[in-house]
């Protein structure tokens, strides 16, 4: 186990230094050019060609990009061109503000999900398991900012029960987390569908049953700690489609995580803050990926990590 | 089971195997899903003939007398947007745009993914890890993420943003082929091929293929159905088809500010987008359950 962690944790580091090398090449690649966003538009060339030293962008990428490397082992990830501020003091004071959507957002899509899941699971075959596993389809083919759009038309517009958009309240959390709840809940739901009629088919349940407990019983006590493993690694899997998704429910209620920073910053083209970004959302989903593999062998004991 | 579906069953698996057309066809949702297909492919091809107005003419009575755009309803079918279009025309038109994108960054995003896979399936070797390396790392961009980077720094286009789909959307292909590919390159019969002497090129193409092009169906179907959401998604930031060219997602990204007072100017693009994912979705989903024998008799 402690073999398997280690290599993995090796693993991610390389994919990591992927990512950066990967991420900063495209960025040097750029056609637009970020001394020119920094200097606005009446600056001298002279200006621009200072400014271009001073940021170190005048020497070749292999030079620039030992430089980053250099500064991110030590912990810096840089200085932003247009917000006079660290990057790493950037991604801090955003950071808790993504993590909360990202709670509110799983714990809505696990509510919905499972309940969904666990309905259809019970009444395989009927009216309402086709009715809810339609909803499911709806649900992720949906456009994340429409979703966002008509319930922020629906529940702050028209009903105003919640704000219109911003931080800080509970009210101001349930919109952005529903919306991305309802979009990524199709997927739980449907697995969470197929999970349990896996296990309720197998022969302890039957005995369960036999021995003549209540049906209630046998689903949450016997039944739903089964069925509900799978769902834990798709948590992990999941927290990678979400980093994506927070670049665009953020901006459509005005949440300000690191998704907002990210577009601002692609926006302007600060190439730090874009960096920045893209690493901490290639940690979250490297991480999650390592704890779906992690919960594995609890889901099937067969498997072993090697 | 009920003692009734029990009969049924026995015919079913004596009957001579139906072929997986009519299979796909006794599906309803299948069914629902080809036919928003159809509709939509209809109403973008034929267009021009089904509006009487032109998608990026500014129309002087398309406006209400204080400049605000026309609800539903009247001469306008379905009202006019900011700038006094008529929104039927420009969601028709927009329909080209997203099947245009759906179509060709899908199947460069298939081309890429099959061409990976099945190289570092078959091949195994150094290629084979130094290619599914490359696709661990693609794996590790949040691909929404990475999207909106690409196309922010090009200078959007049609055609870019389906390149830049296409870059991100490759990955999961590559992925399921790859597995694929290296449990089939193990079985006995390619083993006999190769014993009669046969190329890897022969066997590539007339064993390894035939054998994937189920799955690479299901892929190709469920994949429509992410590049119109990416294309939606991209192009309502602003950063993915240019406007006057209408798209789905322009249109909303033109007229969100205004959508509260004019709700329809968001909700219906919205409506389109989602039901033709929806469509792919539900037929990518019904195929697999035809196509792939491992999940025949589960549902």
């Amino acid at each position: 186990m402690a073999a398997y962690l280690i290599r993995r944790l090796i693993q991610a580091v390389l994919i990591l230094l992927g990512v950066s090398l990967v991420t900063f090449f495209l960025l040097y690649l750029l056609p637009a050019d970020p001394v020119r966003q920094i200097a606005g538009r009446s600056a001298t060339a002279q200006t621009m060609q200072n400014i271009r030293e001073q940021l170190g962008l005048d020497q070749p990428f292999v030079v620039q990009y030992w430089r980053y490397l250099s500064g991110l082992v030590h912990g810096d990830l840089g200085r932003s061109y247009l917000q006079k501020s660290e990057v790493a003091v950037l991604i801090w004071a955003r950071l808790p503000a993504t993590l909360l959507l990202m709670a509110g957002a799983i714990g809505c899509e696990l509510l919905l999900g499972l309940t969904m899941g666990i309905i259809a699971a019970l009444r395989r075959g009927s009216m309402t398991d086709q009715s809810l596993m339609i909803v499911s389809f709806v649900g992720v083919s949906a456009p994340q900012f429409v979703v966002g759009l008509l319930l922020l038309y629906v529940f702050a517009v028209k009903l105003g029960w919640f704000p219109i958009g911003g931080y800080g309240t509970f009210g101001h959390l349930v919109l952005p987390s529903l919306t991305l709840g309802i979009v990524g809940s199709g997927w739980y739901s449907r697995m969470m569908r197929s999970s349990m009629i896996e296990v309720l088919r197998q022969d302890y349940i039957r005995t369960a049953r036999a021995k003549g407990l209540a049906r209630r019983r046998v689903v949450f006590r016997h039944a739903l700690p089964n069925a509900i493993l799978p769902i834990i690694a798709m948590i992990g899997i999941d927290i990678g489609i979400f980093m994506g998704g927070i670049v665009v429910v953020e901006s459509v209620f005005g949440w300000p995580g690191i998704g907002q920073l990210a577009w601002q910053a692609i926006q302007r083209i600060d190439i730090p803050i874009i960096m920045a970004v893209t690493l901490v959302s290639a940690c979250a989903i490297v991480l999650g990926n390592l704890l779906a593999d992690l919960v594995t062998p609890f889901i099937d004991p067969r498997i072993r990590l090697r | 089971m009920t003692a009734a579906s029990v009969p049924e069953r026995a015919t079913a698996r004596t009957s001579p195997p139906r072929s997986a057309l009519s299979r796909l066809l006794a599906r309803k949702m299948a069914l629902l899903g080809m036919a928003l297909i159809v509709l939509t492919v209809a109403g973008a091809i034929l267009a021009p003939w089904l509006t009487a107005y032109e998608p990026n003419t500014q129309m002087f009575d398309g406006l209400t007398i204080e400049g605000a755009p026309l609800p539903p309803g009247g001469a306008f079918a379905l009202g006019t947007d900011l700038l006094g279009r008529d929104l039927l025309t420009r969601i028709l038109y927009g329909a080209r745009t997203s099947l245009i994108i759906g179509v060709a960054a899908n199947g460069l995003a298939l081309l890429i993914g099959t061409v990976v896979g099945i190289t570092a399936g078959y091949f195994r070797g150094w290629i084979g890890s130094l290619l599914m390396r490359f696709t661990d790392l693609m794996m590790a961009f949040p691909a929404l993420l990475l999207a909106i980077c690409l196309a922010a720094i090009f200078q959007p286009s049609l055609w870019i943003v389906a390149l830049v789909i296409a870059m991100v959307n490759w990955v999961q292909t590559a992925r399921v082929l790859y597995t694929e590919t290296t449990s089939l390159a193990t079985r006995e019969f390619i083993a006999a091929e190769r014993t009669l002497g046969a190329g890897n090129l022969r066997i590539l193409f007339r064993h390894i293929l035939p054998h994937l092009v189920p799955t690479i169906i299901v892929w190709g179907t469920l994949g429509i159905s992410t590049t119109v959401l990416l294309e939606a998604t991209l192009s309502y930031l602003g950063i993915g088809v240019q406007p006057p060219t209408p798209s789905w997602g322009n249109i909303i990204f033109e007229n969100q500010t205004y959508f509260q007072a004019a709700p329809w100017l968001v909700f219906l693009p919205g409506a389109a987008i989602l039901m033709l994912a929806l469509a792919f979705n539900l037929v990518g989903d019904a195929l697999r359950d035809v196509l792939d024998p491992t999940q025949r008799g589960r549902d």
